[in-house]
């Protein structure tokens, strides 16, 4: 027994002393870039090709142009299945290792909520593009937070100017507008902006909360069925879509009246309904449901037998751009970064923060990089985290995502105050002085 | 050989009455608390504080609490997810209305809190028990994760629902960096746990013990199983509500309702059952194989080179870890802190076993 025992204890710190080991494996001139993921749990079907479009990008960067300016990439996942502990522990894994982590992109709002006090204390940028907090778009208070391209505020404000256009400027006041939401921060975060919308216009709000995962939302439909709004706007992810499709086809409301947050609207969550999500309609973050040359690129990476494992299969999904997308945001940060502190270097995760306030795609760039026409100009600067936010209407026709609008841009009007407000009650409660920014 | 205690006389109700009675016992623990204290702080890398030492340590506290209930006082709960959540925004609550307030107030309030409600939840046990107890407290949990979610006055009114909490600081020291909050918990935790291990062996301890082996036998001899369930409920709420305030405050820094859903719950259980029923050194130990062993394998593929996909690596850890489960339950069914004891045992009679 003794002999066991000791065993046991010898093998058990063993095992201690490797875990303390492997945390300095890799060598220090790659740039390190973390990738949290979640590949499992309930939200998988989202999180599969949203990890697969980070991954391919940054192994393209490395096959095509031999990293930035021949800095190569190292990059690994850690699964989180969108528990925020196990989230901070990635994070507290992987935020010092090679030099310093270059960003976060969390996918998670929990995860981004306990990630952004953390980042304040290490240093180091939070990338949460089209997610996030949406106040976290002032960068005077937020100075390592990036909701680049789009939050959930101007994400809903977007949805309301679409509905604004189909039913005309005097008949929105007579509209009724339901909200059905993932419960938890992440289907919260578009409420205070639809409530600032409502109370302005005047048409009626519902909410309706739907408790996570999401996959029991028959009383939620058979209000929707009661009280008939005209439109509803689902602020749902993973599992949670196809079911609340389903259901709207149980109690026959019309898909075309269901607008999706982007996270909501991608191939994974109607591509099994076929028709009978036909009509629904999803906004998507910029226009990422285009093609371009960086989709050619990646389908010749993978034909190398490179990338993704999942190889081609997602290629070309909206879920999957979007993480090429935040892939390609997070490389140009760091090659922003580089052009100010040494091209060819190493770049802390201080300078690549700078990196990523001072981000300027304009057209000619994009086109370069193979997103033109993916994607519009984007430009952050000291105050401005989130740079500039396009977006479209994208339709389902029961085989693909049709793109069925022009560019809308959210209405500050309505969006700064909000941001103001609530980023100056952050810096109240956690006592930050804001910045000074010129400019 | 070495551990005996011939020869160690004890001349005063004192000295035979303290925690530890045996020489070496004592000894054990003092060089525990002083790495854990001095030598811990010193060596131990951030990733390892944070990412493990402090999780497993607020995760043992919970389990003190919750074995306090389940494993002294028979009565099984799982909602003690539930009662960390009260422990958590009650502080949470104390901290952002009263902004004067100290931290280790605030977290201890968060404790009173999480007793009220784990008294009332403890109120069906008068009648029902075994199996039937575990669903009423199963309604703790889902009262608990609903009122979190949609009385918007328990967050402060925020839209998203999420709360976090400022910059820590206790007695004006600063809690921030992974060492300052490692000591912090484990400042709770020793205190915690020593009371624990004081209070089992006390009068009421004995109470519950025997409200645990046969409720009625208990009652012929004079012990009121009113009391008895109640105090086990109040101070098994208390410790699982500071434990919670703390996983909020220290471990977190930022949450929502889902942080203790009922996986919480059930994963203390396991931390219960698989450290061993009835033990406060088995929660740690219980606490330790739930932390360490995911990190663990989650690294073991990384150790020997292989990259499989984190998919892959998640779902094996998945299996691995139940079946280990399954494996220490049938080897052991007593848990973790059995292993332990007969290790002491084997001690006592090394090296001349019969």
């Amino acid at each position: 027994m003794t002999t066991r025992l000791k065993r046991a204890v010898l093998g058990l710190s063993a095992c201690a002393a490797m875990l303390t080991m492997s945390t300095a494996a890799l060598a220090a001139e790659e740039q390190y870039i973390p990738l949290l993921t979640y590949r499992t749990g309930s939200f998988a079907p989202l999180g599969i090709p949203w990890a697969d479009g980070k991954l391919d990008y940054l192994a393209l960067v490395n096959e095509r142009d031999g990293g930035v300016n021949g800095v190569k990439l190292a990059y690994e996942e850690c699964e989180t299945a969108y528990a925020t502990d196990r989230g901070v522990e990635c994070y507290e894994r992987m935020k010092g290792k090679n030099g310093g982590a270059s960003g976060f992109d969390t996918q998670s709002t929990g995860i981004t909520f306990a990630l952004t006090d953390k980042a304040i204390v290490d240093g180091v940028a939070i990338e949460t593009m089209g997610y996030g907090l949406s106040h976290s778009a002032n960068g005077a208070v937020f100075e390592w937070n990036f909701p680049l391209l789009g939050t959930y505020w101007t994400a809903a404000d977007v949805m309301i100017q679409d509905i604004t256009k189909q039913v005309g400027e005097d008949k929105l006041k007579d509209q009724r507008i339901a909200l059905i939401y993932h419960d938890s921060p992440y289907g919260k975060e578009p409420i205070a902006l639809l409530q600032a919308r409502a109370k302005e216009q005047g048409f009626k709000l519902d909410l309706y909360p739907v408790t996570a995962p999401g996959v029991e939302q028959k009383s939620t439909w058979l209000q929707v069925r009661k009280n008939r709004p005209d439109f509803v706007l689902l602020w749902s992810a993973g599992i949670m879509t196809p079911t609340a499709i389903r259901e709207a086809q149980a109690v026959g409301y019309p898909r075309d009246k269901i607008y999706g947050i982007w996270w909501a609207a991608s191939e994974s969550d109607v591509v099994d309904l076929g028709q009978t999500a036909k009509g629904y309609k999803g906004i998507t973050i910029h226009n990422s449901a285009e093609d371009g040359p960086v989709h050619d690129a990646v389908r010749e990476m993978h034909a190398k037998g490179k990338g993704a494992e999942n190889g081609d299969k997602y290629v070309g999904t909206l879920a999957h751009t979007r993480g090429m997308m935040i892939s390609m945001m997070q490389v140009e940060a760091i090659r922003t970064a580089q052009e100010k502190f040494g091209k060819g270097q190493h770049m802390t995760p201080e300078q690549v923060r700078w990196g990523f306030e001072n981000l300027n795609l304009d057209e000619a760039r994009l086109k370069e990089l193979g997103f033109e026409g993916i994607m519009r100009p984007v430009k952050t600067s000291c105050s401005n985290h989130m740079g500039d936010d396009w977006a479209r209407i994208v339709q389902w026709d029961g085989n693909k995502f049709e793109v069925v609008s022009d560019w809308y841009e959210s209405d500050k009007k309505y969006v700064d105050p909000l941001v103001k407000e609530m980023s100056a009650k952050y810096a109240a409660e956690k006592k930050i002085t804001p910045r000074t920014c010129e400019g | 050989m070495i551990y005996r205690e011939n020869g160690q006389f004890k001349s005063s109700y004192r000295a035979d009455q303290q925690i530890f009675p045996i020489r070496q016992d004592r000894y054990v623990v003092l060089g525990l608390l002083l790495v854990a204290f001095l030598l811990v702080p010193a060596m131990a890398s951030n990733y390892f504080l944070q990412a493990i030492l402090i999780p497993f340590l607020i995760l043992s506290l919970a389990a003190i609490g919750l074995n306090i209930l389940v494993g002294y006082c028979g009565q099984i709960s799982i909602g003690s997810g539930a009662f960390m959540a009260v422990g958590a925004y009650a502080a949470w609550n104390f901290g952002v209305r009263i902004p004067e307030l100290p931290l280790v107030l605030q977290i201890l309030l968060g404790g009173v809190f999480a007793t009220l409600v784990g008294v009332a939840f403890g109120i069906p046990s008068l009648r029902i028990r075994g199996l039937y107890l575990a669903v009423t407290t199963l309604a703790a949990q889902f009262f608990v994760d609903w009122a979190f979610l949609r009385i918007a006055f328990f967050t402060n009114y925020s839209p998203s629902g999420n709360v976090s909490v400022p910059a820590l600081s206790a007695f004006g020291l600063p809690v921030q960096t992974p060492m300052q909050k490692y000591l912090f918990v484990l400042i709770f935790v020793v205190v915690f746990a020593l009371l624990a291990k004081n209070l089992v062996r006390g009068a009421i301890g004995r109470q519950w013990m025997a409200i645990r082996d046969m409720d009625v036998a208990a009652e012929v001899i004079g012990i009121r199983p009113v009391y008895a369930k109640l105090t086990a409920f109040a101070v098994s709420s208390f410790i699982i509500g500071v434990a919670g305030a703390l996983w909020a405050f220290v471990h977190l820094g930022s949450w929502e309702p889902l942080a203790f859903d009922l996986t919480r719950s059930l994963q203390l259980l396991f931390i219960v059952i698989i450290g061993g029923l009835g033990s406060i050194v088995g929660s740690f130990f219980g606490a330790a194989f739930m932390v360490l062993l995911p990190v663990l394998l989650t690294n073991v593929p990384h150790w020997f080179g292989m990259s499989i996909g984190v998919d892959t690596a998640s779902h094996i850890e998945h299996m691995v870890f139940g079946a280990l489960i399954v494996f220490f339950l049938i080897v052991e069914p007593h848990g973790l802190a059995r292993l332990w004891s007969i290790g002491k045992e084997k001690l006592r009679l090394w090296p001349f076993p019969h």
